[in-house]
């Protein structure tokens, strides 16, 4: 049986089943309320030893910005997710990420109630399901920070800075507590579609993350310090180092990690980069990870398919996919989203152009060329089987079968693939069935393709 | 093992349809069954298997293998390996038509079209995305709203060469679009023989289709306009194997019946 949540900080956090960005989500009410919970059925998935820790740091994140709430000691910045969260550091902001809040919505499962709260005020069910479930929670007041860290909602703004590289929903979605709080928003808007990105392109972006600066000063009270800036910078590069090193270790065959499990262990270098912490935590990571290939030890118990997930995670979903993978002994070894995050260009001598370079290099901002070439360096360096599209309903950018890519991948590399139909956090829009058809199909092929070969 | 003699089965639990196949050791089939799915897919593969093994004059004992697919495939007690119906719709395709094809299999709920090589291998596959247009699933919804049996449409499709053109994706906006064609007179044959020309349209536009093209599922089995919708739709000829519903039970009986020949193979 599992432990009385009242003896199990952990469990009392909801800390035992689910993930996302680093902070398990799967509320397990009964436990909450002291009720013991049924033993669940032997899991496939393999326990990170180093998630204890993560999680503490986790919830130091969400405590320290809890305090600059209650306290005012700290000013308050929302960042997206791939902004300029280095320079909002410099000043000494408290950084908080919505999409991190958008995506633990998507892993409760509560998403799919607090939806409908936004479209009823006009957002579609079309648009970003991160925005509408963050809005909805705004609107019905309900949230999974308030059990885990008694934040009654996500923590006041005292300013809303985008950027636009992964969609223009992020801006819409800013602007909404923009109207809420009477605060200031302000962002970068990025070019899309890129292929070499050019120097007009760099220079016009690190302009735009100069031209923050007056603003960042008049709300943080603080004068602009380039020094400051460049040991975040400096941290904040060390942790993408070690975050980039974390996802390679997954070209070990066997690997040592799921993409499932990258999605846990994603939270501090989405939330804490900048802050040498999280690069402690990596170094830990790392030192497990190789502990485990240097003893035989993989993710997925006999390893012998190994697929590449591209799109969004269904974060509702998380544990049921990685449970079925490991029951067909499939690893979905690599991502990319979890590469998403990490940044090289902030490694720049100059802070500006490798802010501006570092946002614009992403996957998503690139041109259709760009991604057919990065996914064959994927399919290259970690020895991928079969890919898994996701088409997520509302995330068009971050859907990348809708173009021909995957036929193009599949008739150039030969690598076979499926894409699932569903969402990051709107499961109404997700098929089970269908997907574990799909999925379970996938791998039929290539086991019959190694049996006929 | 029993020797040379010996049934192998394989039973489809469909979202509409339960099929199942008992085939001898050389692949001919000996039984078939379909029942509706109903609730209680474990009791209706139980029965399907019953009255399979009285048609057959077999007993349990004398089946050595059964594999199960479909969406109820999880449900089947009896079964020894559970395979997709991807998968099946391919071998039991193959099994009968031995050459590169792609097979278009529409079924109660869902659509797949699958590419297989000249050695039966598969080369890619698609499903439908999560919508019931272009499925067995919308035709029912037309016949509710003609108020018609679901049976009676393939008759009346036949007798018309001029469809009613149904315009919207998605099955309510359909009915909603025969509404205004019943209200402006328009003849029933040609509103069905649409909902067919809309079915085919939702399936030819999920794929490239080069080669032979195989149609396989309920939907042809009960309305054979459909087929040559199809074909004209394509421009050359379908091939529709018999007993279009069954070609997934079949898979999974001659995936049975490999298993069975490999385990013997092996313990020899």
């Amino acid at each position: 049986m599992r432990k009385n949540a009242r003896d199990d900080p952990a469990a009392r956090l909801g800390l035992d089943a689910g993930a996302a960005f680093g902070v398990s989500w799967t509320f397990q009410l009964d436990a909450a309320k002291g009720d013991t919970v049924p033993e669940e059925k032997k899991s496939l998935i393999k326990k990170i030893r180093s998630t204890g820790a993560m999680k503490k740091l986790m919830a130091d994140y969400f405590n320290e910005l809890k305090e600059a709430q209650d306290t005012g000691s700290a000013k308050i910045a929302w960042c997206t997710s791939v902004g300029p969260a280095e320079l909002l550091r410099s000043f000494g902001f408290q950084v908080y990420f919505p999409e991190n809040h958008g995506a633990l919505l998507g892993a409760s499962r509560i998403a799919a109630e607090l939806i409908p709260a936004a479209n009823a005020i006009g957002y579609s069910p079309d648009i970003c399901s991160y925005l509408t479930s963050d809005v909805g929670a705004y609107l019905r007041k309900k949230t999974p920070l308030t059990p885990a860290f008694g934040l009654d909602g996500a923590p006041k703004a005292d300013l809303l800075v985008y950027n636009t590289n992964q969609c223009r929903d992020v801006q819409d979605w800013l602007a909404f507590y923009q109207r809420e709080w009477k605060v200031p928003l302000a962002g970068i808007d990025s070019p899309r579609n890129l292929g070499e990105i050019t120097k007009n392109q760099v220079e016009s972006l690190a302009s735009q993350h100069k031209a923050l600066i007056p603003l960042l000063e008049e709300v943080s009270g603080r004068r602009f310090d380039i020094d400051r800036l460049r040991e975040v910078m400096e941290s904040s590069y060390r942790c993408t180092q070690l975050w980039k090193t974390v996802l390679k270790l997954a070209e070990h065959k066997p690997s040592p990690l799921t993409f499932f499990d990258g999605t846990i262990h994603m939270g501090p270098a989405v939330v804490l980069r900048g802050d040498p912490r999280a690069e402690a935590y990596y170094k830990l990571l790392i030192s497990e990870l190789e502990e485990r290939i240097a003893e035989g030890h993989s993710a997925v118990e006999d390893e012998s398919l190994r697929f590449y997930w591209e799109g969004m995670p269904v974060w509702g979903k998380l544990r049921d996919h990685a449970e079925t993978f490991a029951g067909h002994k499939a690893c979905v070894v690599a991502s990319t989203y979890c590469n998403s995050w990490i940044f090289e260009p902030l490694g720049s001598k100059d802070p500006f152009e490798g802010m501006a370079l570092a946002y614009s290099e992403l996957f998503i901002v690139r041109s259709e060329e760009y991604k057919e070439e990065y996914l064959a360096r994927m399919v290259e360096s970690y020895g991928i089987d079969g890919f898994i599209y996701h088409d997520a309903k509302t995330c068009p950018n971050n859907s990348n079968n809708r173009y021909g890519l995957p036929e193009r991948i599949q008739e150039t590399l030969g690598v076979p693939h499926v894409v699932i139909n569903g969402d990051l956090n709107d499961l109404r829009m997700y098929s089970e069935e269908q997907a574990r058809t799909q999925f379970e199909a996938l791998v039929e092929q290539l086991h019959e393709r190694g049996e006929l070969r | 093992m029993t020797g040379e003699s010996g049934f192998f089965c394989g039973v489809d639990i469909g979202a509409s349809a339960s099929k199942l196949v008992l085939i001898d050791r050389s692949g001919d089939a000996a039984a078939r069954v379909v029942r509706h799915s109903g609730v209680d897919y474990a009791e209706t593969a139980e029965l399907c298997f019953a009255e399979a093994l009285e048609t057959a004059g077999a007993t349990r004992e004398q089946v050595h293998g059964v594999v199960s697919t479909g969406y109820g495939r999880d449900n089947v007690s009896f079964a020894d390996v559970r395979r997709t119906e991807i998968h099946c719709h391919g071998v039991g395709c193959y099994h009968q038509i031995p050459r590169a094809m792609a097979i278009i299999d529409i079924g109660g709920q869902d659509n797949k079209i699958i590419h297989l090589d000249a050695r039966g291998r598969r080369q890619s596959f698609k499903m439908n995305r999560k919508c019931a247009a272009g499925t067995g699933a919308f035709i029912e919804e037309i016949a509710l709203r003609l108020g018609l049996d679901v049976g009676a449409l393939d008759a009346l499709a036949q007798t018309t060469a001029d469809a009613v053109k149904l315009s919207s994706f998605c099955t309510v906006f359909a009915k909603t679009e025969i509404l205004a064609h019943l209200r402006q007179g328009r003849p029933v044959e040609g509103i069905i023989r649409g909902a067919f020309q809309s079915v085919i349209a939702r399936v030819v536009e999920m794929d490239t289709l080069d080669g032979e093209v195989v149609l396989t599922g309920g939907v042809v089995a009960h309305n054979p306009t459909i087929r040559d919708i199809l074909s004209e739709r394509i421009g050359r000829d379908v091939t529709v194997p018999p007993f279009p519903q069954f070609t997934g039970a079949l898979g999974a009986a001659v995936l049975a019946l490999r298993d069975a020949a490999a385990t013997e193979t092996k313990d020899a």
